[in-house]
């Protein structure tokens, strides 16, 4: 009898031991992430919404360089690189060891192809503008691209980390919509459309191999829908939680971490500056004194969000916060509004965008405006179809708000044409010495003043910069704060428990 | 039944100009939408000349009637063409959304049949009983809630307290049948509630008309039992008027389910016009809108060539 | 006498009591119903105003009676709209048969195959969301069902002797159509009215939760839905106020047609 009682209890023994082995041992290695909008196709260099570049960019395609969390530009497929004295020569020493995900190796060749297709006549690339600088491109030898510029181009460097910029391979590019193939950590694996994108470990990574073996990225629009598959353990994070009014049971929840951080997107009231009365600049500087931008953050967005004074976010180097330069104040902004001419108010329109950020900070800032005489009518404008043509286009609008997510975008005050219509020679000249710095201290101070020139003149009404609500369960590590980049870099990301 | 043939080839070559016309509105109203879809691919920062390369690359600068007769030439030898903004094929992603929509349908007809049946038969046997007067309550407040709302509530009381039920979305059949169905049980049942009220409603008084009719006198003078009648003469016959409503309530049944699934996030039919729509992905959403509109022209024709050979009272009235 | 049935009366009470608010909405509401205050945000009811406050801090009650203006001005237009446009064609058909019969048939099922929500989508495509949009949405898709009960209630008329005495003597088909089939169907007409505004009105909510509706801050019933959605864990009677609002509306309309049917049509029980 104890004979048969002692093997039942080392049999005993040996399950509990698996067991506990088998909770202990290993941290997963699969990631679930919430996302709210599934890109149209999975290529970067086809196509523009930022929904492609938050499940590729990084994990999938990797640039010549890339933006780090600090939104700098640090090396990736080149390892370093030289620029002449002129500004004009850029020489990157690419790394040697780095092949496609197809097995096809990556060489300057490859590097010269890719960058050679954006600048083509029939090119189909969304930011082919940010490279029209280049005049030349040359591969003396497999480790060596050299980039000849028309004119010097500040910004170069960073924009050729944009998602758009991307190394693809020549042999599989017909199908990176569908069927991506980069240099990154991770390959594509599946795509269930209206649902899913799962993406897996490459095991020839050139660099740092990444902790996770799989990560998908489950589509899911509905905020309240977010949330309950966040509770109910559907996803394991949200980078970017849609809902901040749900936001509260998450932070109370000792289960789950909750980021508050910024991300690139200035939310702002684009104004038509042709239009009457907003070509005085004295109405657009009451208008800004008259909207209380910390009341719009907390109704529209449950106090996420950071005021902003100019179009800069608080996530890119150089910003410098200028809210106080119009502050909220009503009884100002009444007597400047008479001063101007209008002491009665008046009427105008403003084309609400179909966001719901956009129309719940036009129903506050209609209530707002209306203490100070002005009568503010909304007309709902379906996004972005309709939106684009009548106001991006057509400029047919006197007021819209949207946010402009591209970082470092503060440039498109000196583009003509643009949207706002808005002139200023001081502007634009800052803009172009900004352009032709060639150390980094002198580009960020060229970037405050040209911010402190659009707080002044107010060309459009600067609201907030959009909050990124990371929301992921406690132990997942190596997950954005902020977001200087639209994206979601997840190469750094892994489980403790 | 070749006096039934005749109708049936007429209406047959009916339905054809018909869809034809469908499709050439659709194509129309297509055209009027504002909205360049490479605008929408290429984003704000896009320059003219990348605009004027995706465009043409994309068959949008043919001229009208070309286009229009691309896409019926493909139609008809099963080419829908591709998505623009997907770039892959419209029938592969229409068939892919089939997977929700058509379950979805499918369990919200079954569950409307299998609450308004009984409902109705059991209501008819004891007009202004008990259960003819919860019957008629039923059906009188189903008709007035709109679905979406039943979504909400349901998402409200069931699915977030018990948790019994995702509030939202579908894991997809591959990855288990009772998940999926699990999450399509909610969105069906809110369908399902109003169709089931206008069914008990029709049930009803279909019973109650037939069970006044002389041949079911007949039987019954000749001695068959209640429930021999019930199920040999009066049941077959109700079942006429029933499928026409279904027939009739299948526009309603579909616009039911875009606003369903809007309310639990599922990757449906619905969901994807909406999408492709707000991309101006033309070429999905005028395949869209045609399956649809075929959906209730061949519905509705079935119904009525069922009518015409269920009711032979209505073939020699012709 | 006939007795008033009782659904008459209770479809009465409560259409009549949703005109007189609708109508008291254009002159006064408790709180101006796109009144912000944002201090007294996401209030339950009783607390803040009958019905509660909506995350801006307005005040449900009085978004409801305005959303009762906005609910019942679309679906009458609608109706009104889809309503004439069916009943004429509906009866033509009927008096001209034949070729012209057959077409205008066809074209109405064509109009039948697109079901409202998806021309309403593609209509707010073209000409943006708004009342026109929802208001033609839903007109388009009555055309057809006033068109085939007409139809046939008029063909049923036609077949009736009185009106072959008619032809007779000699009146034209356009004063028959006046003087006998309209007058006839009259009432048919005016029960399906009744019905078919309470799917106007469930048609618009639907519309205005997809976004495809009016503007705001006009309130709209479906909108202050598609609006509580997210909010619904803090502030459930955001999610009841309009949804039983919806529910009432058209059961009061088909109260109301059904017993306007008891009526008028003394075969039916």
């Amino acid at each position: 009898m104890i004979h048969v009682n002692r093997s039942i209890l080392s049999a005993l023994a040996i399950i509990g031991l698996v067991t506990t082995s088998g909770v202990n041992a290993q941290p997963r290695t699969d990631l679930i992430l919430g996302m709210s909008v599934e890109p149209s196709g999975l290529d970067p260099t086809a196509a523009a919404p930022v929904a492609i570049a938050q499940v590729v960019w990084q994990n999938l395609f990797e640039g010549l360089v890339t933006i780090n969390k600090e939104g700098e530009v640090e090396p990736s497929l080149a390892e370093s690189w030289s620029i002449s004295e002129d500004g004009l020569t850029y020489t990157f020493d690419l790394r040697d060891n780095v092949t496609f995900q197809n097995n096809k190796a990556f060489t300057a060749d490859t590097a010269k192809y890719t960058l050679d297709k954006i600048l083509k006549s029939d090119s189909i690339n969304p930011q082919k503008a940010l490279y029209t600088p280049i005049k030349s491109i040359s591969a003396p030898d497999p480790d060596t691209l050299v980039i000849t510029l028309s004119s010097p181009s500040a910004d170069l460097l960073y924009w050729l980390g944009f998602p758009a910029a991307v190394m693809i391979e020549p042999s599989s590019e017909q199908n990176n919509a569908t069927h991506p193939i980069g240099t990154g950590p991770f390959l594509f694996s599946n795509w269930k459309k209206g649902n899913q994108v799962t993406l897996s470990k490459y095991d020839n990574y050139w660099g740092e191999k990444p902790k996770l073996d799989k990560v998908t990225f489950r589509f899911i629009s509905d905020p309240q829908a977010q949330a309950a598959a966040l509770s109910s353990g559907g996803v394991d994070a949200i980078p970017q939680f849609q809902a901040p009014e749900l936001t509260s049971q998450f932070q109370s929840d000792n289960k789950f971490e909750t980021v508050i951080g910024t991300t690139s997107m200035e939310v702002i009231a684009g104004i038509n500056n042709n239009r009457k009365p907003f070509n005085d600049p004295r109405v657009r500087q009451a208008l800004m004194m008259a909207t209380d931008r910390q009341a719009i953050i907390d109704a529209t967005n449950e106090g996420f969000g950071t005021p902003i004074g100019s179009h800069f976010s608080p996530s890119d180097a150089g910003y410098e916060d200028l809210t106080n330069v119009w502050p909220y104040d009503p009884v100002k902004a009444k007597a400047l509004l008479a001063e101007a001419g209008y002491p009665n108010g008046f009427t105008f329109t403003m084309k609400m965008p179909t966001l719901a950020y956009a129309e719940r900070a036009a129903e506050i800032m209609q209530a707002y405006y209306a203490m100070i005489g002005v009568t503010m009518k909304l007309e709902s404008s379906e996004f972005p179809a309709k939106w684009v043509q009548d106001v991006f286009k057509d400029t047919n609008y006197d007021m819209s708000i949207v946010g402009h997510a591209e970082p470092m975008d503060i440039s498109i005050y000196a583009r003509h044409p643009y949207y706002f219509n808005y002139q200023s020679t001081d502007f634009d000249a800052s803009i172009a010495a900004t352009a032709n710095t060639t150390n980094e201290a002198d580009r960020l101070l060229g970037y405050k003043k040209s911010q402190a020139i659009l707080a002044q003149d107010v060309p459009a009404l600067f609201l907030y910069a959009y909050p990124k609500i990371g929301i992921w369960k406690k132990g997942l590590h190596g997950m954005w704060e902020n977001l200087p980049v639209p994206s979601n870099d997840i190469t750094d990301a892994f489980w403790s428990e | 039944m070749h006096c039934i043939a005749k109708p049936i080839a007429k209406s047959l070559s009916g339905l054809i100009i018909t869809l034809l016309f469908v499709s050439f509105i659709i194509f129309l109203v297509m055209e009027a939408v504002p909205g360049d879809p490479a605008e929408i691919i290429l984003g704000m920062s896009a320059q003219p000349d990348t605009l004027a390369a995706l465009r043409s690359q994309l068959g949008l600068d043919r001229p009208f009637i070309e286009r229009y007769l691309h896409w019926l030439t493909g139609l008809l030898s099963g080419d829908l063409g591709n998505s623009y903004t997907y770039s892959t094929s419209v029938a592969q992603l229409i068939v892919e959304r089939l997977h929700v929509t058509l379950p979805l349908t499918g369990l919200a007809v079954m569950l409307s049949v299998l609450i308004s049946l009984p409902l109705g038969v059991t209501a008819s046997a004891k007009p202004n009983g008990i259960v003819d007067s919860f019957a008629s309550a039923f059906s009188q407040i189903g008709i007035a809630l709109p679905n979406f709302w039943i979504g909400l509530l349901l998402i409200i009381g069931i699915a977030l307290t018990t948790g019994w039920f995702p509030a939202g979305g579908f894991p997809g059949w591959d990855n288990g049948f009772w998940p999926s169905l699990k999450a399509l049980m909610l969105p069906s049942i809110a369908l399902a509630i109003p169709q089931a009220a206008v069914l008990t409603r029709v049930t009803r008084a279909a019973v109650i008309e037939i069970t006044n009719e002389d041949f079911v006198r007949t039987a019954r003078a000749k001695g068959a039992t209640p429930n021999y009648v019930l199920w040999h003469h009066v049941l077959p016959n109700a079942l006429i008027p029933v499928v026409t409503m279904l027939g009739m309530q299948i526009s309603v049944l579909i616009a039911g389910a875009i606003l369903v699934e809007n309310v639990f996030n599922l990757p449906g039919m619905g969901t994807l016009a909406y999408q492709a729509l707000a991309q101006r992905d033309f070429i999905v959403i005028q395949n869209v809108v045609l399956f649809f509109a075929v959906v209730v022209i061949f519905i509705n024709f079935l119904v009525d060539a069922l009518y015409n050979i269920l009711d032979p009272r209505l073939r020699i009235r012709r | 006498m006939k007795r008033i049935p009782i659904s008459l009366m209770i479809g009465g009470v409560i259409t009549a009591t949703l005109v007189i608010a609708a109508i008291l909405s254009q002159f006064w509401t408790p709180v101006d119903p796109s009144q912000i205050n944002i201090m007294h945000r996401l209030k339950a009811p009783g607390v803040e105003g009958l019905l509660g406050t909506d995350h801006f801090g307005r005040d449900s009650f009085s978004m409801i009676m305005a959303g009762a203006w906005v609910s019942l001005g679309v679906a009458f237009s609608a109706i009104a709209l889809g309503g004439l446009a069916g009943t004429i064609i509906g009866v033509t058909a009927a008096c001209k048969r034949g070729r012209f019969e057959a077409i205008t048939m066809r074209i109405v099922d064509v109009l039948f195959a697109f079901p409202p929500v998806l021309s309403a989508i593609l209509l707010a495509a073209i000409l943006g969301a708004g009342a026109t949009t929802t208001i033609v949405a839903i007109a388009l898709f009555m055309i057809p069902v006033f068109t085939r009960i007409t139809r046939s209630a008029a063909l049923q008329i036609w077949a009736r002797d009185y009106i072959q005495a008619a032809c007779m003597a000699g009146k034209t088909n356009i004063q028959i159509t006046l003087e006998h089939v309209i007058p006839n169907i009259s009432s048919q007409i005016i029960v399906q009215v009744a019905i078919q505004t309470g799917l106007g009105i469930l048609t618009e909510a639907g519309l205005s939760f997809l976004g495809l509706g009016i503007a705001p801050p006009t309130p709209s019933w479906g909108r202050m839905l598609a609006d509580s959605q997210t909010y619904f864990s803090l502030a459930p009677h955001l999610v009841y106020v309009p949804g039983i609002a919806i529910c009432l509306a058209v059961l009061g309309l088909n109260l109301l047609g059904d017993g306007l049917r008891d009526l008028t049509d003394p075969k039916r029980k």
